[in-house]
This record gives C-alpha cells, sequence and structure tokens, in this order.
C-alpha cells in the first residue's frame, strides 16, 4: 500500500492520478451506453430515429425509477430485494384504486411509503441486515398485489395514460424522462447540504453521528425516498403498459441492483452517481430492447446480453481501480 | 498562565470502567481559556478515554464535568459541539466518498441552505491557506483520493472553522503522526497563533519536543490517573519520560547476550518494497530481529509481504521456513470472536488437529491446554468465548497461536499494544526461550524497551530501512535519530 | 429439565416448533385427516429446500454480501441437461447425474471466477453469471419436452413407510454437511472466514481456495437440486429453480444461520425447510388465497428476523 499509494501521489496530475480514474470511472457508463447505441446504429440504422427511440426505451422509465429507488438505499450501504415486486404492486393499486376510488389510492400509495420509511427504521434500530428483511418484504408486496388483482387486469388511469404517451417534439419523451429524473436526483442528492450529509452515513457513518446528525434520520429518508422512487415506477409502468399484473414488476429487483453498479456506484461507501444511474438503467433497456430481435440476437440472449454487459462493464472498472493502485 | 485566565473545563473525579479495568480512576483536569495543555501517557494510560468523555462520546461511570463554570448533567455530542468542544481523533472522521467542502459542511448544522457549498469551500479554504500554507489540497477533492497526511490537514484545518457556534477549545489526539515536520512545524505555531486568540487545546503526542516547545502546560497520565500537572518550561524530556514511568533502564542481562551473527542459515531476506540502495532485511535462525521506526512507516507492511511470501512468491522476499504471524490489531487482524478460547489458539495448526479425517476436540484442548500453562492465559474454562478475556489475555491467545503452530518464522506486528505490563514481562521470557530453541522472531515495535530484546534492529523510515543496528549498537537516540532524521520534505506522501 | 433447557436454548429448535404448530394447526382444522399424508409431501418438497439451501449456507457464512443468486437460473439449467443427457433411457441415468452435477459446478467456478478476476462483490457477480445461465438455458432447453426416464421418475418418488427415499438421503446429506461444517477444516475454515476473513488469511487459512470450493459446491448441489426436480416433476423447465432463490436463502435464515457470516446450523434448515412447507400446506388446507400465503410468508421472514436481530457484521 505505502508504495503504490506515494508514486500515486507523486504523480497526482498525471494519468496516473485518483482524480483521472475516478474520472475514467464517472464516464463508464456513458461510454458503455454509447457502444450499444453505436452497435444499435451499425446493425439497424433506421433504430436511430425518433420512432426508434421511443420504442426502445418505452419501459426505460420505470426501470431508471427502480434503479434510482435502489440507489437511495445502496447509498446508505442497504439494499432492497423487495423493489421488483413494490413496483408490482403499486401498479395494481395504480390500475385499480387509484382510478376507481383516487382519494384511497393515494392514501394506499402514502402508506406504501410510510411502510418504507418503517422498514428503515427497524432495519437501523434492530440492527437487521437489510437483504433478509426486504426478501421478506417482497413476499409481502407479491401477496398484497395478488390480493388486489388475483387475474391481470385493471387500468390504468387516463391522465397516466396520456402523460406516459406524450410525444414532444425533437426528443422522445423517455429522452426528456429520463434526463428529468437523472438532473432532479442530482441535484437533490448531490448538491444539496443534507444530500452530504445523507452520503456522508454510507461513508463513514461514524463520523456523521459524531458530527450530531441522527443516523436513524437519514436512514428513514433514503429508505422513504426509495419508497417514493418505487411509487413512482410502479405508476409509469401501468401507464405504460395501461393494465396491470401482480408479476409485473418482479424482474425489477435484479435489474434495479445492476442498473445502479452499471451506472458507477459501489455496494458500500456511499459512492453513487444518480446520472450514472439513469445511464445504466437506460443501457440495460436498450440491451433488452425488442429493437434487438431485429439485430438478429435471438429473444433468448437478451438476458445474457444484460448478464454480459453487466460483466464487461465491471471488468472495466475492475481494469481502472487497479490503475487507481489497489486502493 | 493557566491561573488568571478563565476556566473552560474542569473535570472532577472521572473514572470510567470496562469490565474490571480501571481506564480512567478519578481523574481532574483544568483548561483555562487559550491554553494550550499538553497531555502525555504511555499507550493505555487513559489518554483517549479521557478526551472521548470530553468530546461527548463517551460517558463517566462517576465524577462531574464542567464548561466554562456550568455543571454539565447530559452531555453529549450534541452538546459539546453547542459549546464549542471539538475533537481530533485518531481514527480519521472524514467521509472518504465525500469532497473536502462537503466534509466540512458535515460538521456545521449553519452551512445550510443556497450558497452553502460556495461558503464551506471559502470556510475550508481559509482555514487550510491559515494553517498550512501551501497545501496543494483543493476543497473539491474527494477525500478519499487525498494523501493520508492531507487527510489529516483538512481534519485539523476543519475542527477549527467556526460558523455560528463558538469555538472554545480543540483536541488534538496525536495530530502531527501522518503528517511531515514541515506541516507539523506549521500546526505547532497554528496552535501558538489560536492561543491569542483565546482558544484552548489540549494537544496529545508520542512527539515530546512538541509537547515541550508548543505547550504552556502538560498533564502526565499513567493507569489511568493524573500523576503530574506542571507548567511546560518546568520539565524537560527526561523528566517527562521519568514521570510517565518508560525510562526503565536496560539491565545487563539482556545485554549480556549478544551474539555475533552469522552462527546459524539464514531463514528470512526481505527488501522493503521501495527500498532504494541494497539493505535489506536478513533474520538468522535463532535471532530475534527489531523492526523499529515511528508508527505506520513500512514495517508491519514489510511483515505482511514476508507473510504472504509463504503462499505466493514474491520478489524480494525469501523465506526457509513455515511463518506464522502475531497480529497486533486484535480486532482486525486477529480473535475470531465468536468462538471459544481452544477453538482460536487451534485455528493455526487444524491439520495437525486432525484424527483421521476429523478434527479432534480432544487434540484441540490438549494444545490449548498445554499452552495455556505456558503463556498463562487466565480463565477458568477454555471453551469459554474468546472476549470474555482481557485484552492481554487475548493477545496471550494470539501468541499461542502462533507458537502452538508448527511455524519456524514468527512475525510480530506491534502486538503488545495495550497489554499490560505483567503480561509483557511474561511474554518477552517466552520469546527468548523459544528463540534459544532456534525459532526465529520478527518483531516490529513501537517501544523502545521491547528493542531491547532484539538481537539486530532494522530501523524504518518511509517504507525503507535507513539504518541496521546490532544489539551491542542500540541505543534510543539512535533510533529516534534514524526515524527522524531529514523528515522533513517529502514525508507527506508517506502512507499507512 | 437441564436438557430441555440446553435444546431450547439452540436457535433451530425454534423452526422445528414451528413447524410443529403449524402441522398441529391444519390437522385440527381437518379434523386429522391426512396428518401423515402432510407430513409425507412436506418431506418431499422440503428436501429441495435443504439441498440448495446447505449450498446456500456455506455461501451465506463466508460473511457479509456473500450469497448465491445464481441458484435459480443453475437449477434450471442442470434440469434440462439432465433429461437431455438422459434422453428418456434408464441407462443413461448416472450420466446425466454427473452431467447436471458438472453444469452445476460450472456455474458456480464461473461465479467464483467473477468475484475475483473482477474483484466485484458475489451478489452482482452471481446475478451476472445467472442472467447468462438463464439465457443458455433458453437457448439450450428451448422446447424440451423431454421425460425423465421411468426408472429415475420412479426413485425419487419411492416412499419407506410414508418417509420419501430422498428425504432419507437429504437427511443423510444434511448430517455430512453438520460434520464437515464442525469437524472438518473445510467447515472451520469457512466458519473463521466468516468472522474475519483477514484475520483467517493471517491465521494460515488458504482463503481464496476455501471460497472457490464454497461457491463449486453451492453450485454443484444447485445442480444436483435440478435433476432431482426434474425427476420428481416429470420434466424439465426453465423457471422450476424460480422458488429457490427466495426459500434458499429464508431456510438459511430461519434455520439460525447468521447473515453476518461466521455462525452456520444445519440442522435448522431442514426444520425451517419443513416449517415453510407446511405453513403453505396449512394455509392451503385453510383455504386461503395465494396473496395471504405470500403475505404470511413474508411476515414471517421479517418477523423471524426482527426477533432474532442485532447481528450484523461489524464492518
Amino acid at each position: 500500500m505505502s508504495s503504490a499509494a506515494s508514486a500515486e501521489t507523486l504523480s497526482r496530475s498525471g494519468f496516473r492520478s485518483p482524480a483521472f480514474a475516478r474520472l475514467l470511472r464517472a464516464l463508464l457508463p456513458a461510454l458503455s451506453m454509447t457502444l450499444i447505441l453505436i452497435a444499435i446504429a451499425w446493425l439497424n440504422p433506421r433504430a436511430i430515429s425518433y420512432f426508434g427511440f421511443s420504442l426502445m426505451l418505452n419501459l426505460a422509465i420505470p426501470i431508471a425509477l427502480a434503479t434510482i429507488a435502489q440507489m437511495f438505499v445502496i447509498t446508505v450501504n442497504e439494499l432492497d430485494l423487495s423493489i421488483g415486486t413494490f413496483v408490482g404492486f403499486v401498479a395494481c393499486v395504480t390500475a385499480t384504486w387509484l382510478r376507481d376510488a383516487p382519494l384511497l389510492g393515494i392514501v394506499v400509495l402514502l402508506g406504501s411509503i410510510g411502510v418504507y420509511a418503517a422498514l428503515g427504521a427497524l432495519i437501523h434500530l434492530r440492527n437487521l441486515p437489510s437483504i433478509v428483511v426486504t426478501l421478506g418484504m417482497s413476499f409481502v408486496w407479491q401477496g398484497l398485489a395478488i390480493l388486489m388483482l388475483p387475474k391481470p387486469g385493471g387500468k390504468a388511469p387516463d391522465w397516466l395514460q396520456a402523460f406516459m404517451s406524450l410525444k414532444p417534439p425533437f426528443v422522445p419523451f423517455p429522452i426528456i424522462a429520463a434526463i428529468v429524473i437523472g438532473l432532479v436526483v442530482h441535484f437533490g442528492l448531490m448538491r444539496t447540504s443534507y444530500g452530504a450529509v445523507l452520503r456522508g452515513t454510507g461513508g463513514n457513518a461514524q463520523a456523521i453521528r459524531r458530527a450530531g446528525w441522527s443516523i436513524l434520520k437519514t436512514k428513514v429518508t433514503m429508505f422513504a425516498l426509495t419508497g417514493v422512487f418505487g411509487v413512482l415506477s410502479g405508476m409509469a409502468l401501468v401507464g405504460i403498459t395501461t393494465s396491470a399484473d401482480a408479476n409485473l414488476g418482479n424482474g425489477y429487483t435484479l435489474l434495479a441492483i445492476a442498473g445502479v453498479i452499471l451506472g458507477g456506484g459501489e455496494f458500500v461507501g456511499g459512492r453513487v452517481s444518480p446520472i450514472g444511474a439513469v445511464i445504466g438503467a437506460l443501457t440495460l433497456a436498450l440491451a433488452a430492447s425488442p429493437l434487438l430481435t431485429f439485430m438478429h440476437i435471438p429473444p433468448d440472449w437478451q438476458v445474457a446480453a444484460n448478464g454480459a454487459i453487466l460483466i464487461i462493464v465491471l471488468a472495466a472498472r475492475a481494469l481502472i481501480s487497479r490503475r487507481e493502485g489497489d486502493r | 498562565m493557566s491561573e488568571g485566565s478563565p476556566v473552560i473545563v474542569k473535570l472532577d473525579g472521572v473514572e470510567r470502567h470496562f469490565g474490571a479495568v480501571r481506564a480512567l480512576d478519578g481523574v481532574d483536569l483544568v483548561v483555562g481559556a487559550g491554553e494550550c495543555v499538553g497531555l502525555v501517557g504511555h499507550n493505555g494510560a487513559g489518554k483517549s478515554t479521557l478526551m472521548h468523555i470530553l468530546a461527548g462520546t463517551g460517558t463517566p461511570d462517576r465524577g462531574t464535568i464542567a464548561i466554562g463554570g456550568t455543571l454539565e448533567t447530559a452531555y453529549s455530542v450534541a452538546r459539546a459541539q453547542k459549546l464549542g468542544i471539538r475533537c481530533v481523533f485518531q481514527e480519521l472522521s472524514l467521509c472518504p466518498n465525500l469532497t473536502v467542502t462537503e466534509n466540512t459542511r458535515i460538521s456545521h448544522a449553519a452551512l445550510k441552505g443556497p450558497g452553502w457549498r460556495q461558503r464551506s469551500t471559502a470556510l475550508i479554504r481559509a482555514k487550510l491557506d491559515e494553517i498550512f500554507p501551501g497545501h496543494g489540497i483543493d476543497p473539491s477533492d474527494v477525500v478519499g483520493d487525498l494523501a493520508i497526511g492531507q487527510r489529516q490537514m483538512v481534519e485539523v484545518a476543519r475542527a477549527f472553522t467556526v460558523t455560528d457556534e463558538p469555538l472554545r477549545l480543540v483536541i488534538l489526539d496525536e495530530p502531527t503522526s501522518s503528517l511531515d515536520a514541515h506541516t507539523a512545524g506549521q500546526l505547532l505555531a497554528f496552535i501558538g497563533r489560536a492561543r491569542q486568540q483565546g482558544i484552548s487545546t489540549i494537544l496529545i503526542s508520542h512527539v515530546l519536543g512538541e509537547i515541550l516547545s508548543t505547550c504552556d502546560r502538560v498533564v502526565v497520565m499513567r493507569d489511568g490517573r493524573v500523576v503530574a500537572s506542571d507548567t511546560a518550561s518546568s520539565f524537560d524530556r527526561d523528566r517527562l519520560v521519568g514521570t510517565m514511568g518508560g525510562a526503565r533502564h536496560r539491565d545487563g542481562d539482556t545485554a549480556t547476550r549478544a551474539r555475533t551473527r552469522g552462527q546459524t542459515p539464514v531463514k528470512v531476506r526481505a527488501r522493503p518494497r521501495n527500498q532504494q540502495g541494497s539493505a535489506e532485511l536478513v533474520a538468522h535462525a535463532g535471532e530475534i530481529i527489531g523492526l523499529a521506526g515511528l508508527a505506520g512507516h513500512g514495517q508491519t507492511r514489510l511483515l505482511l509481504d514476508i507473510y504472504g511470501a509463504s503462499t505466493h512468491r514474491r520478489p524480494g522476499v525469501e523465506i526457509d521456513d513455515p511463518v506464522a504471524l502475531v497480529a497486533g490489531d486484535r480486532q482486525t487482524d486477529g480473535i475470531f470472536p465468536l468462538w471459544s478460547i481452544a477453538q482460536n489458539i487451534g485455528i493455526r495448526s487444524l491439520a495437525g488437529l486432525k484424527r483421521g479425517w476429523l478434527l479432534s476436540a480432544e487434540r484441540e484442548q490438549a494444545l490449548a491446554r498445554a499452552w495455556q500453562a505456558k503463556i498463562g492465559i487466565r480463565t477458568p474454562d477454555l471453551d469459554n468465548n474468546i472476549l470474555s478475556l482481557s485484552g492481554g489475555n487475548q493477545q496471550k491467545v494470539l501468541f499461542a497461536r502462533a507458537l502452538g503452530s508448527d511455524a519456524r518464522i514468527i512475525l510480530m506486528d506491534d502486538p503488545m499494544r495495550g497489554v499490560d505490563i505483567g503480561t509483557k514481562l511474561e511474554v518477552y521470557d517466552l520469546i527468548r526461550a523459544e528463540a534459544g530453541k532456534g525459532r526465529t522472531f520478527l518483531w516490529y515495535t513501537t517501544e523502545m524497551d521491547e528493542l531491547s530484546h532484539c538481537d539486530h534492529v532494522y530501523v524504518f523510515r518511509n517504507g525503507r530501512i535507513v539504518a541496521d543496528l546490532a544489539h551491542s549498537e542500540l541505543t534510543e537516540e539512535k533510533v529516534i535519530q534514524s526515524s527522524f532524521e531529514e523528515a522533513g520534505d517529502r514525508a507527506r506522501e508517506r502512507a499507512s | 429439565m437441564s436438557a430441555i433447557r440446553t435444546l431450547l436454548a439452540r436457535p433451530w429448535i425454534w423452526s422445528y416448533i414451528g413447524a410443529l404448530i403449524v402441522w398441529l394447526a391444519a390437522i385440527t382444522f381437518t379434523g386429522g385427516y391426512g396428518a401423515g399424508g402432510m407430513i409425507t409431501a412436506a418431506l418431499s418438497l422440503a428436501v429441495f429446500m435443504v439441498i440448495v439451501g446447505i449450498g446456500q449456507m456455506f455461501v451465506i457464512t463466508l460473511g457479509p454480501g456473500n450469497v448465491d443468486l445464481s441458484l435459480p437460473a443453475n437449477i434450471g439449467l442442470a434440469s434440462a441437461v439432465a433429461m437431455k443427457v438422459m434422453g428418456g433411457s434408464n441407462s443413461m441415468i448416472a450420466v446425466g447425474l454427473i452431467a447436471a452435477l458438472a453444469s452445476g459446478m460450472a456455474v458456480g467456478a464461473f461465479n467464483y471466477l467473477l468475484i475475483r478476476a473482477l474483484r466485484i462483490p458475489p451478489i452482482i457477480a452471481t446475478l451476472s453469471s445467472s442472467f447468462i445461465v438463464l439465457s443458455i438455458d433458453i437457448a439450450y432447453g428451448r422446447g424440451l419436452q423431454i421425460k425423465p426416464p421411468p426408472a429415475f421418475a420412479d426413485f425419487t418418488n419411492i416412499q419407506f413407510f410414508g418417509v420419501p427415499i430422498l428425504a432419507i438421503g437429504g437427511a443423510i446429506f444434511a448430517f455430512l454437511a453438520g460434520i464437515a461444517l464442525q469437524r472438518m477444516i473445510y467447515g472451520r475454515s469457512v466458519l473463521a472466514i466468516g468472522q474475519n476473513m483477514r484475520a483467517a488469511w493471517l491465521a494460515g487459512i488458504p482463503v481464496e481456495r476455501i471460497r472457490f470450493f464454497t461457491y463449486t459446491l453451492s453450485g454443484a448441489l444447485g445442480g444436483i437440486n435440478g435433476a432431482l426436480l426434474a425427476g420428481y416433476f416429470r420434466g424439465a423447465s426453465v423457471d422450476i429453480g424460480n422458488e429457490y432463490l427466495l426459500s434458499s436463502i429464508a431456510v438459511v435464515v430461519i434455520g439460525g444461520t447468521s447473515v453476518a457470516g461466521g455462525k452456520a446450523n444445519v440442522p435448522g434448515i431442514w426444520g425451517a425447510a419443513l416449517f415453510l412447507v407446511l405453513l403453505l400446506t396449512m394455509l392451503n388446507t385453510f383455504g386461503v388465497s395465494a396473496g395471504v400465503r405470500l403475505l404470511l410468508t413474508g411476515l414471517i421472514i421479517v418477523g423471524v428476523i426482527t426477533a432474532a436481530g442485532g447481528q450484523k457484521a461489524l464492518r
């Protein structure tokens, strides 16, 4: 460590400097998305169009929102294995109660955010492993979703459908939405003064506590934010699919984790990037988009494409970290 | 100087117990406004415990705390902050994932709302410039990217920043340990200037020269008590060392066992990674080799390299026998907290504990009992959990683990940290006895006394061997001289 | 009396007590009808959870962050491999089992390779590999309608006095796993690594070799489980392993293994598996809907971990 670290600092301004490696790592998500886009453009130039993007990024918004939700808990060194079924639950609520009895729907959705906040408190106060608690909760949300909508059905509120199928001029709606989501969360988490405290909780909780902040409060805040973005994700999803199914969000748990990691986030240490996470989610959405079928990639291998992208990006990052000097 | 000026902090009869251990045994302490108090004492004298109580992170079991003349009944971190008491702990308390600016914001509730980033940046930049001119730190740097010395500078500067809460007392726990001589000098000079602004400081340091040159008054602690408190000018180095109880002069018995090297085969040959020139560490069978120098100057690194070489070849390291390591940091490197004492001893010797395919509980017990007798682990039952032992006895378990194994080379990573003197003396004897039987010891120690047990001492500085002393030439002065010599310019790059 | 007290002090006993209670509740509801059949059915289903649960237990015991998320995909692929290799022919049963085992071991070894070479957290490594394995399975097992060889299908359904042969095998296997955990160098090493990986390395334990072996073992058990499931349910399918992602973790946790690592419990896995299966049986006999079943399962997992609580890793 000592030799590597001192050699490192001697050339702090050079290409081997930690700051440069950090920059490289920050660019990695955008780089991987660009590569995918180039591949798509090469295989099917028609895909690079207003219509093509609208189609390819059809499901990108809910995935991006779920990824952001997951990112919040990862920031404080926790993990949410229930976000997928939670999204499914929200989709069911949105397609039934929120349409038929809006007040009840709103109360239920707010209540579910409250449940998330309470989970954060429980996990912190009882010092529980979040993986197991949220694993249990994934059954709970799925159970509730099935109780609500035993068979696929329901219908998204009209205003939601209308909103999700907006067709703004020049730039497809999913891209605008992704930019807005990324910027809003970036501002909230990376630029505000309390955002620094929230991220600090993941970096060195003891230091935050010693400075007089409540870790309980930061954890509850982050879990509540996860709930908020989970709700948004479920609503967006139903707005696109127009009807709901209790299993609608099941794949999102793993996609969301993958999106955060693709976006440059790390599991521990409070190192996350909201914009990166959104890009990561878009990358995954592109990789799994129906257009892959046109690209001679059989649908069988679409999931593998996700796995392969994940592995390649992580390999690239491992390479960069090694340059950083085994820190 | 403390007479006359208003009293900031007054501790009376503070006691703190950890189990049966009295970390603090009735401590009285007074700090006046604008006073710089030096706090010295050997490892385990109770300095850190006392400072945690003052910072509100620890609560006393008995005794009172008065700040600015008011008795504090519900003292806490938040309260201490409100009263203007800051602490720079030895463990870095920065968030590595945040920038310097953001870390400054963490410790100031007032830095919020629009423009907080600019205000925070200006605040920390001004303070860094004031204390460490030419620091080379940009407030937008992420702390994790900074060298350890720079992090320490940020931490110190942050403690002296002021927003809406007052600043009355800053506790600096070994603030210079990772600074080079130049920046350390800047800091000490700043402490002098802060004094004139009425800011008090408590300075804890192992570098006695710093204490004597910087502080107004020196408080000496030993075994959880204050044993002396007097103006700095009334102390000199010898009196300070004498009061701490550390100056036991070397007896003849260790000196007589100096031997000529090279009578036995070479067992270890190792070059530190960024060693220049031809210096390397050499250990012959049956020798006790000391690794000296200031803490964190590459001694542990070399020991780990040697240890790693037992499984994977490493350039520059040759070893000729099985190796075992005795950890100094018991919690992170040593004990298995869920296991019994016997299991903790047996883990290094699993292959020898087998009967057929399975591990034999009897053999494990026998091994543990044999070493319990030899090394004197004080417990009624070896099946008790390891955490039921005191720190010193846990350390003995780690010795038993290494010595009970088949290893012929024993690496010791400053293993006597926080160990009582009785245990130490027992272990010293054991080490000598084992070396007499042909085992080779590599002993990194930060305590001067322990070097006198070594046949040969290598002094480390900035990750390199800078001196090579035979037992007969070993003096404290020589070790200190080589540890400090020209420790000026580039030592900032030094990493732990 | 003191014997009972020491028994009650063991964490795993509660999963058996829980299993007993739900069973009693179920047969009270049916008026004693089908009490034995319920146990037989529970044993046959629980054994599949136990097999993968034990693999998952060794992985989780390696310490915080260690978990094998590739089990469902692994099980699915191995079931397809086994059926294809056996090709419905009795003479190929052994070869098919070996092929399934090899497929599982390959997945496990690949997981470890990702963890080691890319230095990524196991949770993400096993997740990414599960994506790939899933695709291989979809492509390989497309339209696979091969039935298991009759002898193999019959074998997986043999019962002695109401006790399925697989459950007997599962009990023997669990016993051996318990021995390996507590009385063999391998188990000791896993427990040491789970408590403190660095200290384990410094105590001379070949940490990486043990981790490699553990992930490969988990993969191998997933492979075997896939073959057995295909035999029991008379055919392979892509989603045959889906429920084992959550249930393999659930039985480990309910069974008293610490998620923080370093403390494992084999008997508890059997108890927890029986408890989960009997709970579903009970809820079925009560005639509750699938939604309530899931809801209660989830609440019980949260409740158990909250009650056990306070054992998160000291990072």
